[in-house]
């Protein structure tokens, strides 16, 4: 049996009282794409926040190759391999692409080898491949701040690859896309598994299953369901906690 | 990279050449008087370009930069009335007498020696700013707290050295213009041009390392660390580091430039820690225009000449004068005026004067009755 990349071991997460997780259990293979998805206040966003070290557990554990992450600084963290992309895009809105790129893949990341050293040549070749993955070699000095919602969701995941992580959590990265985005994201994802472990937090139904992998539901702090999508849509209990019970099954 | 766009390069090589051919006339042009000002004021702009490095690129503002800027005076003057300390009694500076204190306080010793002294002017300062940032930030304290903070202990700075009679002669301060240095005054015609001629070489110093400092990734990650300080964390980047130095480079400038202040205006006393000259500090830079560092120059050195200038004219005025400023600045131009000029602002104000032509982005169309275009 493989040691698994990544691995929540019942984590609980307590806000004075509230359970925002309960016994979590997850593991995640190296080179996985997964799926989390849940109805509002399922706990996606804390979870996500006790793996990069934001949010400390109450009770569990969060082993990463294999080693506990609690405690850990998040900066530590994100040095170990973890990347994480926000729920709304978060850029340096200031600095242009090219310059918000050669923070992410700059290496070591102290402020000595920032200020003395200049960026090898190897660095500015990943940032135009970056660059052309998410297409916006055209726009490489421009002002991240001026690009479209589309472009700074890529943006942000291309930071992200670029930071070079061995496991990218991505929190809703098509919220407020258009279709045809959705689809092109779907794909840079997809595209990106195997080299990367992936961990995708989203709501939209359609986006899940073009990334065409297993599903784990979160509904009130806990793995509700794991499966493939088509598992996930069929089955009764998934179902009453997105749609609620029909009444029609109460009778 | 954006910074050095082509058209910003420009206004600051003009900037820069006025600058220095002004600095290198004023000597011959101005009587020694507003020369001595316009030293001093020189030397304000060294604390301003701190001042610019954390409030203008990592987004803190600190309303204590007064602290540093009175070691760095302490430090000199410290020196100097030790310099010249022979002739009185005991061979101790002359205030000590009227305290009936007959020795030294162990922390003037060392100041006996110039060269510490030229190293404490610089590193004290720092060091107390890189303590003091260090534990305020490691505990994530930003913002309008961190403002609060550093105002609180400009306070408890401003008490200790006001009360302290016996240690650094209270609120009296410390005198500069009668001690010797050189076997001169330092009050001394001579001695106040060669100050100025210091204090100009070190604010252009002074700006090309701020610049060298912001040039590249670690201003970036400045900024980014102003933008979204979450962000640089996921990054990898410790931000606690990055800040603790950047406000200990502010404190070590803010230290030069007081030292430099001090042997300018012969006195080093508690007033240099009091909230008003803090706050005005804030107010050059946001006037010049904070994120560009020739700005806060530009706002240090000419609002203080206005503010000369203008209190011999009308007395009591200037207060007016610097309110309705920042009020401005904050509404009508929130980058600053160098920021506003870099941003197109001449154009923009010819424009509404009528002396410019409104530019044509695209073609004109010829378009028929029907209003389709005709080809």
């Amino acid at each position: 049996m493989t040691i698994p990349l990544l691995e929540l071991k019942k984590i609980s997460v307590s806000f004075e009282g509230f359970l925002a997780l309960r016994d979590l259990d997850l593991a995640l293979n190296q080179g996985d794409l997964r799926a989390v998805i849940g109805p509002n206040g399922a706990g996606k966003t804390t979870f996500l926040d006790v793996i990069t070290g934001k949010v400390v557990p109450t009770k569990g554990d969060v082993i990463f190759k294999e080693k506990s992450l609690i405690g850990q600084k998040e900066f530590h963290i994100a040095r170990k391999g973890i990347g994480r992309k926000f729920q709304s895009p978060r850029i340096f809105e200031n600095l242009s692409v090219q310059e918000n790129l050669a923070l992410a893949v700059s290496r070591p990341k102290t402020p000595l080898s920032l200020l003395i050293n200049s960026l090898k040549v190897k660095n500015l070749d990943e940032i135009q491949r970056l660059m052309s993955i998410v297409n916006l070699q055209s726009k490489a000095n421009i002002r991240a701040g001026a690009l479209s919602h589309g472009q700074k969701q890529w943006l942000e995941i291309a930071m992200l690859v670029g930071q070079d992580p061995d496991l990218l959590l991505v929190d809703e990265p098509v919220a407020g896309l258009t279709d045809e985005e959705t689809d092109l994201t779907a794909d840079l994802l997809k595209s990106l598994a195997g080299d990367h472990t992936i961990l995708v937090i989203d709501h939209d139904m359609e986006f899940i299953r073009r990334l065409d992998c297993p599903v784990s539901v979160l509904h009130q702090g806990h793995v509700l369901k794991e499966g493939s999508m088509s598992d996930i849509q069929n089955d009764p209990l998934v179902i009453e906690v997105y749609l609620g019970k029909s009444e029609e099954e109460e009778e | 990279m954006s910074i050095f766009s082509t058209k910003t390069s420009w206004i600051n090589l003009i900037i820069w050449v006025l600058i220095i051919a002004l600095i290198i006339a004023a000597p011959s042009v101005l009587p020694v008087f507003r020369l001595n000002l316009l030293g001093r004021y020189l030397s304000l702009a060294i604390v301003a370009l701190g001042v610019d490095l954390i409030w203008g690129f990592t987004g803190m503002l600190s309303l204590g930069q007064g602290i540093f800027f009175a070691l760095g005076g302490y430090c000199a003057a410290m020196f100097l009335q030790l310099n010249s300390a022979s002739e009185f009694p005991n061979g101790i500076p002359e205030f000590f007498g009227l305290y009936g204190v007959e020795k030294l306080p162990f922390f003037w010793e060392p100041f006996k020696s110039s060269a510490f002294t030229l190293i404490s002017i610089w590193l004290l300062p720092a060091m107390i700013a890189g303590l003091l940032g260090y534990l305020v930030f490691r505990n994530r304290i930003k913002g309008v707290y961190f403002s609060i903070l550093t105002q609180a202990a400009l306070l408890v700075f401003f008490n200790f050295f006001n009360g302290q009679q016996k240690l650094i002669n209270g609120t009296n301060g410390l005198k500069t213009d009668v001690t010797q240095l050189f076997g001169q005054m330092v009050g001394s015609e001579i001695m106040q041009r060669w100050f100025f001629w210091i204090s100009a070489v070190l604010v252009i110093l002074a700006w090309f390392f701020a610049r060298w400092i912001v040039r590249d990734r670690f201003g970036n990650i400045l900024i980014g660390i102003r933008d979204d300080e979450a962000r640089v964390r996921f990054t990898g980047y410790n931000p606690v580091i990055f800040k603790t130095i950047i406000f200990s480079i502010a404190g070590g400038l803010a230290g030069i430039s007081g030292a430099l202040y001090t042997v300018q205006s012969g006195i080093v006393s508690p007033q240099f820690m009091t909230v008003p000259f803090s706050i005005e500090m804030v107010i050059w830079v946001a006037v010049g225009g904070r994120g560009t560092l020739l700005g806060a120059i530009l706002g240090a050195v000419f609002i203080n000449y206005a503010k000369s200038l203008v209190s011999e004219a009308l007395p009591a005025s200037w207060m007016f004068i610097q309110g309705g400023l920042f009020i401005l600045v904050v509404t009508a131009l929130p980058e600053g005026v160098l920021g506003w000029i870099r941003k197109g602002g001449i154009r923009k104000l010819l424009f509404l004067i009528g002396a410019n032509k409104k530019l044509e982005t695209y073609p004109r169309l010829e378009v028929n009755e029907q209003g389709e275009v005709n080809s």
